[in-house]
């Protein structure tokens, strides 16, 4: 109590009156068939040892391979003073394997996941795929060329390319950051940002998806935002508390990692709409570029919007067609250039897991989109 | 004796009463605060404190690793059987055993500063606020600070050993940071400034500010520079990730695992011999110091880099029983929560003989990199190739020129380390890479991709 009376006296001056808000009952979003910890330790083993030996199986270049099995229940409890009451439950369970094989003096990594906001039947059919897919990338990377250097045409897979959506825009919506005019998305509600073609989304109700939650760490019922519309900017993405400064409903943004962490915005499931265009043809009408197939993970910097993604699968486009494996590669960029630079968006959509890290705390996000065109990024590597 | 470590004692003999043969606890607690201030004003204020302990069990070569904040007698009790219950359905593991005492360990003086205790709150928000005041009145054209963020920790660790071994020690720590924005037109530039000390009285708020603002203001107008390859400095805060990335490969646990490209190079010139790099976990300005590591094993100075020669692995308990090795005392906790693992504490970079103007006068023309983004995932640990990006400033006849952005800088970790021409002179604690005290670097050549 001690603590809490130091707080309140150094924050006087700063206080906000309560506001009357309806409890909300949320919506049962995530049947869990199979509580994870019901089944015994021994299956998980079997289940990690099961992708050890698919990825040590699939060539004699494979050097190593480590699996890694997680599951979690948290459920949440939320009490505020102005009458709501809230609860969630939430399981997730999730796979990863990382593979490095090794061709004379050339060493090579592959990394794949399989995680979801679900119980233990997410591992029903044929977990050890990962493996197989892990081990292919890497193996594939042993015959890859130094990635080339500078800007061109950047075709980005499907599923974890979302990422790029997720970093070039979605950090640039969050309220926190728009409020205090640390964002290039700031002052620009309801301008076009994009072609229209691109329609793109923050949504926490998507079923067993990663970043998915019946409410927010505030309580609020987690919901669908549409951000951009026909290429136009249409909403931030809000907590209650920035909610309240502009005036408008919270989004059912407000995140927070633990007890410990103070709640922020904070994006759910972020993804761009599967359009209309065949994946093959986007990369046939590229003369020369780079296709990132999948993301080791991005960084931006919402003030300037500079952002870097770092490529762990890359190839080069030649002709219209995927050519050489290129290693080591980092793109790099200005969101609102390379949003608006999106000219193409694939209909083979997919989802993907991550971890997303902000002000210290550290979230379960979602990521996807379809195979998506940006003509002209920065290509980072060391082929000058 | 502290309380804690009589707690950490009461786990390791609660543990061996539930059947281990060896056990081992680790009991942590403390204070922190972190104040963050926007605009003349506090946006948010927590103050925490906790208490934990994590027991790591034994049955033969079998481990287990529990933890829990329930410190009753209960509790305690449930949490040894836990980490008991752990053990017995874990793996046999022919190198694992409980860490032996490293004999006597020397105290350092000067880890915790009572000051810190004493200093109130409201003063660390006059402090906070003073860092903001002194980014904005730096120049005209820095319009405002993201954030500035003050945290302080005052901490005790306690570890208790069925070895035979007890011993604890307090460390306190004080840091701040911010983001300034500078503006010109539509234009928007970020710059970062820190401090680091014992307690608030060692953090330097106008100087804080100051580098935050100087940095924002002096990239304004900045350019993307064409794809070439040319000589390079690496500031101090570059060098500390760059070190960073080095104290990752030289873990024994990642070489052993072959996961290292330092793996099997013991011995082997890897570097130029004007990079001399160690890791020191008792150098009393070091945020990492501490008496004992967390497995209670002395800290202690080990070259890893010299001559141009790998000269060592860091190694824990466990990774020296793999590698027929001595432990370094490089056993890390991140916290109660997590046993212990391999890790750089404080790694030191050897000053060289060069001013930072003599280093521009000898890069010539090149670039001058002020800051990295995207390590995470611009940084492949395994094979050592990296490719991140870049901001900085254009080395034109050997002195500072325009301001870069929005470039790659890529390459592979031998081969930079190698090309290392010169360390500058002037050193300081910088707490990016882990903690490193750093110095900027030359480089000879150096993949730069831009327009």
């Amino acid at each position: 109590m001690r603590a809490a009376d130091g707080l309140a006296s150094a924050l006087s001056g700063n206080r906000t009156d309560p506001v009357s808000l309806t409890a909300a009952a949320p919506p049962v979003l995530q049947e869990v068939e199979v509580d994870p910890v019901s089944v015994p330790a021994e299956r998980k083993a079997e289940i990690l040892r099961e992708l050890d030996e698919r990825a040590r199986s699939a060539g004699s270049e494979v050097a190593q391979a480590s699996a890694s099995y997680s599951e979690g229940r948290r459920r949440v409890a939320i009490f505020n003073s102005e009458g709501l009451e809230a609860s969630d439950d939430r399981t997730r369970v999730r796979l990863g394997v990382q593979v490095v094989a090794r061709r004379n003096g050339t060493v090579e990594t592959g990394f794949e996941t399989l995680g979801e906001h679900r119980g233990f039947e997410l591992l029903d059919g044929d977990p050890g795929r990962i493996a197989d897919q892990a081990a292919r990338k890497a193996v594939a990377l042993l015959a890859a060329d130094p990635a080339p250097a500078g800007e061109m045409t950047v075709v980005v897979g499907k599923g974890f390319g979302g990422v790029l959506f997720h970093e070039m825009t979605g950090h640039g919506l969050e309220a926190d950051a728009v409020q205090k005019d640390a964002s290039v998305y700031a002052n620009r509600m309801g301008e076009r940002v994009a072609e229209p073609l691109l329609n793109a989304y923050d949504d926490g109700t998507m079923p067993h998806e990663w970043g998915t939650g019946a409410i927010d760490d505030e309580g609020t019922p987690s919901q669908k935002t549409a951000v951009i519309v026909e290429g136009r900017l249409t909403s931030y993405l809000y907590d209650r508390l920035r909610a309240r400064r502009d005036d408008v409903d919270s989004t059912g943004n407000g995140r927070r990692a633990s007890f410990r962490d103070l709640p922020i915005p904070r994006m759910t499931n972020t993804y761009i709409e599967p359009g209309d265009a065949d994946p093959e043809a986007i990369i046939a009408e590229v003369d020369r570029g780079f296709y990132a197939v999948s993301f080791g993970g991005g960084q931006v910097e919402p003030a300037t919007g500079d952002f870097v993604f770092g490529v762990s699968e890359g190839y080069l486009i030649e002709g219209g067609k995927v050519t050489r494996p290129c290693r080591g590669a980092t793109l790099i960029g200005n969101c609102l250039q390379a949003l608006a630079r999106i000219d193409a968006v694939g209909s083979d959509f997919e989802m993907k897991t991550g971890f997303c890290g902000k002000a210290g705390q550290t979230a379960p996000v979602g990521t996807g989109q379809g195979h998506v065109r940006i003509r002209g990024l920065t290509v980072g590597g060391t082929a000058i | 004796m502290s309380e804690l470590q009589e707690l950490a004692e009461r786990a390791a003999e609660a543990a061996t009463s539930a059947g281990a043969t060896e056990a081992e606890a680790w009991a942590e607690g403390g204070r922190s605060r972190e104040v963050r201030v926007h605009a003349g004003e506090v946006e948010s204020l927590t103050e925490a404190s906790g208490r934990g302990v994590g027991v790591r069990a034994w049955i033969g070569s079998r481990t287990g690793y529990a933890y829990d904040t329930d410190l009753s007698d209960t509790g305690l009790a449930e949490l040894a059987e836990a980490a008991v219950g752990a053990a017995r359905v874990a793996d046999e593991d022919e190198n694992s055993a409980a860490p032996e005492s490293s004999g006597d360990v020397p105290e350092i003086p000067g880890l915790r500063d009572a000051g810190l205790a004493a200093t109130e709150t409201a003063k660390v928000i006059q402090l906070a606020k003073r860092v903001e005041r002194a980014a904005l009145d730096r120049d005209e054209r820095v319009t405002a600070v993201e954030e500035v963020v003050y945290v302080d920790e005052d901490s005790t660790a306690a570890i208790a050993s069925s070895r035979g071994f007890s011993r604890s020690f307090a460390a306190t720590v004080a840091y701040s940071f911010l983001q300034a924005m500078a503006t010109e037109g539509a234009e928007v530039q970020t710059g970062l400034g820190f401090g680091v000390g014992r307690s608030p009285g060692d953090l330097d708020a106008d100087g804080i500010g100051a580098e935050a603002g100087d940095e924002a203001s002096s990239m304004l107008g900045a350019t993307k520079p064409e794809s070439r390859s040319c000589p390079a400095v690496f500031s101090d805060r570059v060098a500390a990730s760059f070190a960073g990335f080095v104290g990752g490969a030289v873990s024994a646990d990642e070489v052993q695992r072959g996961r290292s490209p330092f793996a099997d190079r013991l011995g082997e010139e890897i570097a130029a011999p004007q990079l001399r790099i160690a890791d020191d976990g008792t150098d009393p300005g070091g945020l990492a110091t501490a008496p004992f590591d967390g497995e209670g094993i002395a800290r202690g100075r080990t070259a890893l880099l010299g001559d141009g020669k790998l000269l060592a692995y860091l190694h824990d308990s466990y990774t020296a029983r793999r590698g027929g090795a001595a432990s370094t005392g490089n056993a890390a906790r991140a916290s109660y929560r997590s046993p212990p693992s391999v890790s750089p504490s404080n790694l030191m970079i050897e000053p060289g003989e060069l001013s930072f103007a003599e280093l521009l006068a000898r890069a010539g023309d090149g670039v001058y990199i002020t800051e990295v983004a995207g390590l995470h995932s611009g940084v492949n640990p395994v094979t050592g190739r990296y490719s991140v990006g870049a901001s900085g400033r254009a080395i034109r006849g050997g002195e500072l020129a325009e301001p870069l952005r929005e470039f790659t800088i890529a390459g592979d970790l031998l081969g930079t380390l190698a090309a290392v021409q010169a360390v500058g002179s002037r050193a300081r604690w910088v707490p990016f890479g882990g903690s490193v005290r750093s110095a900027p670097l030359l480089v000879g050549d150096l993949a730069i991709g831009g327009s």
